[in-house]
């Protein structure tokens, strides 16, 4: 129906988007994995890292490129703090109360960012923001293809730290079996806060990948998050494979469904999976269990 | 028998107050409460009693305000007949989605993320429709009449909310001593013991849905008459889902009065907090966010739990009085 010169750039685009949810996703699964919640407060921290990304650059003229790397610990820091102090104590233990709290969170968080910078939406000029490479029949662009790149080396790297070193040891330990990880001499709620502040670092990069190509407003975070549940839900809550895989089919998905129902239907498109996938492959594709 | 006097007691008080001041602002105040009581005493069926979390009620607020607006608007269907009907599209509404939940078996986590899709879903869904007016909206058309469920002055309309609230804390109060709720409470507590005991815990659940839906369906429905606008934000956004949990949530979870109680402090501090900023958007809501974060931390059992301690401590206090 559609010729191959308008599908394979539609396809390489998508999974361009694709890789950049995937990275909000990984962040989700992970600490889904870990601490078996359901982090909502997931999109209004990405928005907060748009936000300190877009400041970074207006008020200290950095690069977000050059300010990922110093956004990625701070959010390191943050998401620690966060689990470690709010999150942790404030739940006593219950995963009923852990969704309230990071709910509450989030609504304090988003509208605390539209307080203080109003509903206005805000983009930042670089030179290279509209810059193109030719690859066969498809421009694509520059930002979006760095973004690409980083998002397999973070992947990557991800992957070295929970097979390589001690700490990812000890969060796969957690995952797996908390009360033998306790008993073993693991400080669980020291790894649960790591989880949770590697989780908040993967906002950080994602926001710096986005914010060449994409605007930043208090509500910007929730159109990814939306979507990053339903690539965590399809790839399989906790599995980092899946939120890859997941992420780049999402990416796609969302590209064509755009092409062929329009853009404001495309996202219904990604809800009708979701709740497909909820209902009837609860595990997802990478999922070991429900 | 004491909670029967008690809501008698308390409505009839709640009767009163169109008698005492003929504020505009007050009365509005207090019909918004009342309606985000209701709608939270729907929430507390599903969430507080049978300890399913939905973070989308907004689906069947949505439903019910869109469903009596469109009737009366396009299809000049009676208002009242166009509250009926918006109940049980509601309830509807929440039969479908529980049933396809509930037969995946998802649970906590999985449960609040499909409800928030569901909601999601209609949202995008009625702001693209040309039924709902997509980006324009929704206008009931004026026409004060009491045949057309709309009032002059604010009064009977407050009185219509109450009644409305009146007869959710009977609900609530009946369920409370039946078979189904205990039932209910035993899924809760803990599910897969309740099945084990025999009990069908598919159709308890989805009774308690459809009995929530129905319940907040009916708030979506006078909110429709009370504003006479709709839109998708509005309907089908999150406010309204988060307005539904944190009512119970803050009054006291599970409790017959603490939708209620829960609803008027809530909806004081969003009013105290306008007042002291000057409508500056989102401090609200901020506040809001703070004090669901620190009810969970610190007083998980709401204000009910609260008041309820005090008087067990001041109970054991003066037994040991009589007997030291």
């Amino acid at each position: 129906m559609l010729s191959p010169i308008i599908l394979i750039p539609a396809i390489l685009n998508g999974l361009l988007t694709g890789a950049v949810y995937a990275l909000v996703a990984l962040g989700l699964t992970l600490i889904y994995g870990v601490l078996h919640i359901i982090n909502f407060a997931h999109g209004a921290l990405l928005t907060c890292a748009m936000f300190a990304a877009f400041f970074a650059h207006r008020l200290l003229g950095l690069d977000p490129y050059l300010a990922a790397l110093g956004l990625t610990p701070l959010f390191f820091c943050l998401g620690y703090a966060l689990q470690r102090f709010v999150i942790g104590p404030a739940a006593h233990g219950e995963d009923r109360n852990i969704l309230l709290v990071t709910l509450g969170l989030a609504v304090v968080i988003e509208n605390a960012l539209l307080y203080a910078f109003r509903a206005d939406t805000r983009t930042i000029n670089l030179p290279y923001g509209f810059n193109v490479v030719e690859v066969g029949p498809a421009f694509l662009s520059v930002p979006r293809v760095i973004g690409f790149g980083v998002v397999i080396a973070v992947a990557l790297a991800l992957w070295l730290i929970m097979r390589f070193t001690d700490t990812g040891k000890a969060i796969r330990a957690v995952a797996k079996e908390k009360l033998g990880a306790e008993l073993s001499g693991i400080d669980v709620a020291h790894i649960y806060a790591v989880t949770f502040g590697l989780g908040t670092a993967c906002l950080a990069i994602a926001a710096c990948l986005l914010l060449p190509t994409y605007y930043v407003n208090p509500h910007a975070g929730n159109a990814f998050v939306l979507i990053a549940f339903t690539i965590v839900v399809l790839g399989g809550m906790g599995s980092v494979a899946g939120a890859l895989v997941g992420g780049l089919i999402i990416g796609v998905v969302e590209s064509l469904s755009g092409l062929y129902l329009g853009e404001s239907l495309g996202q219904v498109g990604i809800f009708i999976i979701f709740i497909l996938v909820l209902l009837f492959r609860p595990s997802g594709l990478f999922g070991e269990r429900a | 028998m004491k909670t029967y006097g008690a809501i008698v007691l308390v409505v009839a008080l709640l009767a009163c107050v169109p008698l005492l001041t003929a504020s505009n602002v007050v009365l509005n105040f207090m019909v918004v409460a009342l309606l985000i009581a209701l709608v939270g005493q729907g929430w507390n069926i599903l969430g507080g009693y049978g300890g399913q979390y939905s973070f989308g009620h907004a689906a069947f607020f949505g439903t019910g305000a869109y469903t009596t607006g469109i009737l009366q608007l396009h299809y000049g269907v009676n208002a009242w007949a166009g509250l009926a009907i918006g109940i049980a599209a509601g309830a509807a509404v929440g039969a479908i989605t529980g049933a396809l939940s509930f037969r995946s078996g998802l649970r906590g986590s999985y449960f609040a993320l499909v409800t928030l899709a569901f909601a999601e879903v209609l949202r995008i869904i009625a702001s693209v429709a040309p039924i709902t007016g997509a980006g324009v909206g929704t206008l009931v058309k004026l026409d004060l009449r009491w045949e057309a469920f709309q009032f002059q002055s604010r009064a009977p309309f407050y009185w219509i909310i109450l009644a409305f609230v009146a007869v959710s804390l009977l609900v609530v109060k009946r369920l409370e001593a039946s078979r189904f709720g205990a039932y209910l409470v035993a899924v809760r507590e803990n599910e897969d013991a309740a099945k084990a005991a025999g009990i069908d815990t598919f159709r308890i659940k989805l009774a308690a849905m459809t009995l929530s839906a129905a319940i907040t369906a009916a708030g979506g429905c006078f909110y429709a008459q009370y504003f006479l606008f709709l839109d998708a934000g509005i309907a089908y956004g999150p406010w309204i889902s988060v307005e539904a949990l944190l009512a119970p949530i803050i009054g006291g979870i599970g409790t017959v009065f603490g939708p209620l109680l829960g609803a008027l402090v809530v909806r004081s501090l969003g009013e105290l907090t306008k007042l002291a900023t000057g409508h500056a958007p989102g401090l609200d809501l901020v506040i809001y966010g703070a004090v669901l974060v620190l009810v969970v931390a610190f007083a998980p059992r709401g204000i009910a739990g609260l008041f309820e301690s005090l008087r067990a401590q001041f109970r054991s206090k003066l037994v040991e009085r009589r007997h030291g």
